[in-house]
């Protein structure tokens, strides 16, 4: 089943929307994609998860590897959601503290990469 | 509420899933005292053993079928996640470092049985080389907790 997923720009910021369930079915294409933004350049990813029904261990699991990759590249991620399930996932495996939440794309995109891709903040 | 249960026997497969979270979240749905957040706890934590048991298949190149069993008895919900793969010691598992530290980034894995342990009122987990069955339990009615 593919994972609807679409990109568009806001700010610095380039916006992966992803939608449907993340699982251990649909999660490489997740992966793959955000390595090919990656790839061709992008360093400040917003994962907008705002229309996700379904998050499971095998998607936290590709959100920490993108948090990694585009740390190593010197950018960062962020993350949207204003899901209540989704928030207390982050919140009980305590990821909410390995990167940034936001509600909505402008709170995510409205400040520069560089202000919050220092994880002595965290 | 009368004792009911239902049977799945699925292919290894990992487009499995969402029809086993489905029916789960369906059976379990049928007890009205049950909310909508623990029906949610119960979809995610089945997800997850049954992610489990599909990758132990995988891994061992098993062409042997997963089987979840849900049951709805008077008090509570049972699901239990049987598979034939190589089994695990949970002696084995390594925690994840703290999140402040920078090499938690180096853990993309491992979280599944952390949330089964949260997300259950009850769970337990018996396996040997034979393989692997995790028995989750959520309570319908709070008089049921211990």
């Amino acid at each position: 089943m593919p994972l609807p997923m679409r990109t568009l720009d806001s700010g610095e910021w380039v916006v992966l929307q992803v939608a449907g369930e993340i699982d251990m079915a649909s999660a490489p294409q997740l992966r793959q994609r955000v390595v090919a933004l990656v790839t061709g350049g992008v360093s400040a990813l917003v994962l907008d998860l705002s229309n996700i029904g379904f998050c499971d261990s095998t998607g936290l699991g590709v959100i920490v590897a993108a948090v990694k990759r585009l740390r190593t590249n010197g950018g960062d991620l962020r993350v949207v959601t204003n899901d209540e399930r989704l928030l207390a996932l982050f919140e009980i495996t305590r990821l909410d503290q390995v990167f940034e939440v936001f509600p909505d794309i402008d709170a995510a995109s409205a400040t520069a990469p560089s202000a919050h891709s220092d994880e002595s903040d965290h | 509420m009368t004792d009911w249960a239902v049977e799945l026997e699925i292919p290894a497969e990992p487009e499995y899933l969402s029809m086993v979270r489905a029916v789960v979240s369906t059976a379990a749905g049928l007890d009205p005292r049950l909310k909508d957040s623990r029906i949610e706890d119960l979809r995610l934590a089945v997800s997850e053993a049954t992610t489990n048991a599909i990758e132990s298949h995988v891994n061992m190149g098993s062409s042997e079928r997963v089987t979840i069993r849900c049951d709805l008895r008077d008090d509570q919900v049972e699901v239990e996640v049987t598979d034939h793969g190589e089994g695990f010691d949970h002696g084995d598992l390594v925690p994840h470092p703290p999140v402040t530290d920078p090499n938690r980034l180096e853990y993309e894995r491992g979280l599944g049985l952390s949330l089964i342990r949260i997300l259950a009122d009850e769970h337990e987990i018996v396996s040997d080389s034979e393989g692997t069955s995790v028995r989750l339990v959520v309570y319908t009615a709070p008089t049921a907790r211990p």
